[in-house]
């Protein structure tokens, strides 16, 4: 049994991993920080021909483009918001992965935060009326087994 | 190789087993109504010939893979004379019509497990939930039928050879990715179909949430691995190291999975304390419903995707016709027969009720946050209101700080005594895992690169904060005069299924947190004979050259890794082939796995001066996602092997009408 | 009755969902507006592809109603597409073409081949115009107002109908 899951750890190992070539090109930057700034800029576009890549992971010319222009812009010392701004003006809101704060996205941003809130309050609300269901009927000892019996955990 | 009749026996098959479907569906249903114990009795015979039949439609499908028989369209569009008999048999739910044959034959078995493995099931419940059950197969199976048949032939033009299968799909992850997935996808709707039944017999106890507790965990479990094997899959053969992309396919695995989380643990309160009925009957229905959205988002072109399967708006149409039908008469169902008046079970605010109360609201809020990313563009875009985008900044802004949050509770659930627990008892069986975890927290990123980071120490902190308080309990626990062995022994398997499932999420934390903190990412120029040192790897270029494959071309380079200042050094050959059928580039990657780190090395571009441009990668802890998924699964199984769901059939079997031997002593957890 | 309303919360919620995702249904993700919609044409200043010498900018465009294709020798469908562009020069609709991203040698070998309806056209071998337009495949088509307003957009291939039914209406429009 353990040659059989060896031999196929050896074989997984060797299956060939294919992948989709994403653009791979070698660019120089000057310090770590602008590096970093170009990663999550890539990652942070859409590839406007692609079915949903970031502009980092394509291979497309387009997200060619865009790379070079990106990186451009970044030896230039542009903000990550003029270079944003700079593709949405070309390519439209489409190419941003991180949806602006604007009228027609109060809901997708504001939703989960407000139900958030609410499910605090239904918690609040209900334990709070739970708890006075407590049996009265009950003496502390028998309370007691009682809390035993239900939080048994053991086997029989 | 032409075969003559196969094809024609599976289409037949396909036939009978809908025609059982749907006596399935309707006599048992209308037998419970009028309480006819003969139209009754129809279940468990409609389900196993169902089950007959698919697997006999499923069988000629394949076989007709196998053979070659490129008469098959099917087979012709997605096979290859050339393909290996194990990517000829994968192929078979490498494409719609086949997966969606797939999802149906699943269903059936699911459908034939249930009417095996329920003895001790009321009849009329039995009846109710196959009855259920086999209306869902008869959407199914007209939904293959009618728009998705996978028998259809070419005749009398027979193409000489297939068009072959994707060679992205010509992988492992082929065979084994969406097996996992559908039985996770589908075995829901066995929970589904208890609800159902349990709304329609208007038994809203907790009764039907024991039987099917043992269904849903498993179903879970099989999601959890299904999805856990995508991301890996993704990683070494889509995402060029990522391993979640929040892509729409991606969401629609992930959405029946927190709601199918948030479900497991409701139905252990509604079985424990008899609490949350109408919400548990709730969830049910929603987690089998994301499922069948699931499926309408990925087949139907409505959202675009790298993954997605077909994109064809007329069987969108049919399977949002079955999603309506379906999800709509249930929720209906529910609103009308949901009992008006909650059954009001006591509990404090430190108690388990409390706290996993708060998991589900959690839970479900993720799901919904999630849900709503997904199907926001499309949302605006109907109310024209422009296209935009939500991709990965906004799901991972909402979805960690709500992960965050739910680990804080995580903590202390498992401490936590049902209906109340002492505040002083829980802090003193706390208190040292809490400051534990914030000081180990606190110095991780210190420790392990030299420079403190929020992130690093916030999801160190929390995935500690889930492990440690358990640890202690269970040292506590096993105390015992005959040793930790003897103690161990004596707890449940409930209760190791919870920490392990548990301890399940914190390994899958602390891999996302390392590996999206400290995982580095280089395009180097590399020529024969240059060194690239990352991570405190040196990377040397000792050979570039080119060779021939069996249906390819291929550019190779022979990488010497070594690791410091050992002596000892290991190669990778990372390769760019040019497929010659499809004339499709493809980089094969060489990936050297570790259980705490990878490494990767690609080949890019050929720079025309005998160098050329290499990607290196370093992923630290990565591989403890996926081993943090298997953790949770294992649990989730483990919470349901407990002896009390293992109940053999000698109970008094009402089929049978005469009294068995008397029921063993039965075990009260 | 409040608890009752309660319980149908869900099924209004996927009913409402639902019918976004019919919506959906006969929607085209990829179906995109142009982000230069009712805003100028971007600043350029391109030789042409037909004199190495001549240089041209926005200005080529004033004055009249113009439609702008961006093709390429390598775009299959801008050849199939070429009839319709003949037919609206016919028309007396004018033509001015961006040769996106060719050499001078093959964008000439594409006109003398399939025919040449533009009026000029404007050599963009990096592809800056393109990308200043938002190009991000061939062919795309604009539609510049005297005022050099970009006024109508449509990517892809243009089909026989569209030249009568969406392209000619459009120009006229625009022509007051």
């Amino acid at each position: 049994m353990a040659r059989l899951i060896r031999g196929l750890l050896a074989a997984l190992l060797l299956l060939p991993l294919l992948a989709q070539a994403a653009g791979i090109e070698v660019r120089q930057f000057d310090d770590p920080v602008t590096e970093q700034r170009y990663q999550d800029l890539t990652a942070s576009l859409r590839c406007p021909k692609c079915e949903n890549q970031a502009i980092g992971d394509s291979d497309s010319p387009i997200a060619g483009d865009m790379r070079d222009r990106v990186y451009v812009q970044l030896q230039d010392g542009r903000s990550d918001k003029e270079i944003l701004d700079f593709m949405v003006s070309r390519f439209g809101d489409y190419v941003l992965y991180n949806p602006r704060l604007e009228g027609r996205t109060l809901l997708l941003w504001g939703l989960p935060a407000a139900l958030v809130l609410l499910g605090a309050v239904v918690v609040v609300l209900m334990v709070r009326a739970r708890r006075r269901i407590s049996a009265r009927a009950l003496s502390t000892e028998e309370r007691d087994r009682l809390d035993a019996l239900i939080n048994r955990e053991r086997n029989e | 190789m032409q075969t003559l009749m196969i094809p024609e026996i599976g289409h037949f098959a396909l036939i009978i087993a809908l025609l059982m479907a749907l006596v399935q569906g309707v006599m048992p249903l209308a037998g419970a109504a009028t309480r006819r114990p003969l139209w009754m009795a129809y279940g468990r015979p409609m389900a196993t010939g169902q089950f007959l039949f698919l697997a006999i439609a499923y069988a000629c499908l394949t076989a007709s893979y196998l053979l070659d028989d490129f008469s098959v369209a099917n087979v012709a569009n997605n096979s290859n004379s050339l393909l290996p008999w194990y990517y000829k048999a994968s192929a078979v739910w490498g494409n719609h019509e086949g997966s969606v044959l797939l999802w149906s034959l699943i269903l059936g078995a699911w459908t034939f497990a249930v009417s095996r493995f329920s003895r001790e099931l009321p009849r009329d419940m039995l009846a109710r939930v196959l009855g259920v059950m086999g209306l869902v197969s008869v959407g199914f199976l007209a939904f293959v039928l009618v728009t998705s048949n996978p028998f259809e032939r070419l005749l009398p033009n027979v193409p000489q050879d297939g068009a072959d299968l994707n060679p992205l799909l010509q992988d492992f992850g082929l065979i084994v990715h969406p097996p996992m997935l559908y039985m996770g996808y589908v075995g829901f709707s066995v929970v589904f179909a208890f609800a159902i039944a349990a709304l329609l017999g208007g038994r809203l106890d907790a009764a039907w949430t024991r039987w099917a507790r043992p269904w849903t965990n498993i179903a879970w479990a099989f999601l959890t691995v299904g999805i856990a094997l995508g991301s890996w899959w993704a990683y070494y053969e889509l995402g060029w190291g990522g391993w979640w992309f929040w892509d729409p396919v991606e969401n629609a695995s992930l959405l029946p999975w927190l709601a199918g989380t948030a479900l497991i643990h409701s139905l252990a309160v509604t079985e424990k304390r008899g609490s949350f009925k109408s919400w548990t009957v709730l969830l049910a229905i929603s987690t089998f419903s994301l499922s069948l959205m699931g499926t309408f988002l990925v087949r139907s072109g409505v959202l675009t995707s790298v993954h997605a399967f077909a994109n064809d708006p007329s069987r969108g149409l049919f399977i949002l016709v079955l999603l309506g039908i379906t999800v709509g008469l249930s929720l209906l169902l529910f609103a009308l027969r949901a009992p008006r008046v909650s059954h009001q079970v006591a509990f404090s605010w430190l108690s388990r009720d409390a706290l996993l109360l708060i998991n589900n609201i959690l839970l479900v809020i993720m799901t919904v946050t999630v849900l709503l990313g997904t199907v926001y563009p499309l949302l605006l875009d109907a109310m024209d209101l422009g296209k935009i985008s939500v991709g990965p900044p906004y799901f991972n802004a909402l979805f960690v700080p709500l992960t965050v949050v739910l680990c804080l509770f995580m903590g202390l659930g498992p401490l936590a005594r049902w209906k109340r627990t002492d505040g002083r008892d829980l802090l003193k069986r706390s208190w040292l895992a809490g400051l534990l975890a914030l000081i180990i927290g606190a110095l991780a990123p210190l420790l392990y690169r030299g420079e403190w980071s929020l992130q690093v120490s916030l999801g160190v902190l929390i995935s500690l904060w889930v492990v440690l308080p358990m640890a202690r309990d269970l040292w506590v626990k096993t105390r015992h005069s005959s040793g930790r062995l003897a103690g161990a022994k004596r707890l449940s398997l409930a209760y190791w299924g919870m920490t392990l499932g548990h301890l399940g999420v914190a390994v899958t934390i602390i891999g996302v947190t390392v590996v999206s903190n400290y995982a580095i990412d280089r395009n180097v120029r590399m020529g024969v004979g240059d060194s690239v040192e990352l991570a405190g790897y040196t990377f040397t270029m000792t050979e570039l050259g080119s060779r021939r494959g069996p249906n390819f071309l291929a550019d190779f380079a022979e990488i010497e890794v070594r690791r410091g200042d050992s002596q000892r050094t290991f190669a990778m050959t990372p390769e760019k082939r040019l497929y010659l059928a499809r004339g499709m580039p493809m980089t094969d990657v060489a990936l050297r796995p570790g259980l705490f780190r990878d490494l990767y090395v690609a080949m890019g571009e050929d720079l025309e001066d005998g160098s050329w441009a290499m990607r290196l990668q370093y992923k630290p802890f990565v591989r403890w996602l996926w081993l943090g998924g298997l953790l949770m699964a294992a649990g989730g199984i483990l919470a349901v092997a407990d002896r009390r769901y293992r109940r053999t059939a000698t109970a008094r079997d009402p089929e049978q009408g005469a009294a068995a031997e008397p029921k063993p002593k039965e075990a009260t957890a | 009755m409040k608890r009752r309303l309660l319980l149908l919360l869900p099924l209004l919620g996927f009913l409402v969902l639902g019918g976004f995702l019919y919506q959906g249904l006969s929607m085209n993700p990829f179906d995109r507006d142009s982000a230069l919609m009712a805003r100028e044409f971007p600043a350029f200043e391109l030789t042409t592809l037909e004199d190495s010498e001549r240089t041209v900018d926005g200005s080529l465009l004033e004055g009249e109603v113009t439609l702008v294709n961006v093709w390429g020798e390598w775009c299959p469908t801008c050849k199939q597409e070429m009839p319709q562009l003949l037919d609206l020069a016919d028309r007396g609709v004018r033509l001015i073409g961006v040769d996106y991203k060719d050499t001078r040698e093959k964008g000439r070998e594409f006109l003398a081949e399939f025919g040449n309806p533009f009026e000029v056209n404007v050599f963009d071998p990096d592809g800056s115009l393109g990308f200043d337009l938002g190009v991000y495949g061939a062919p795309e088509t604009f539609l510049v107002d005297a005022d050099g307003i970009i006024r109508y957009h449509h990517t892809g291939y243009i089909k026989p109908e569209d030249v009568r039914e969406t392209i000619l209406p459009e120009v006229e429009k625009w022509r007051d």
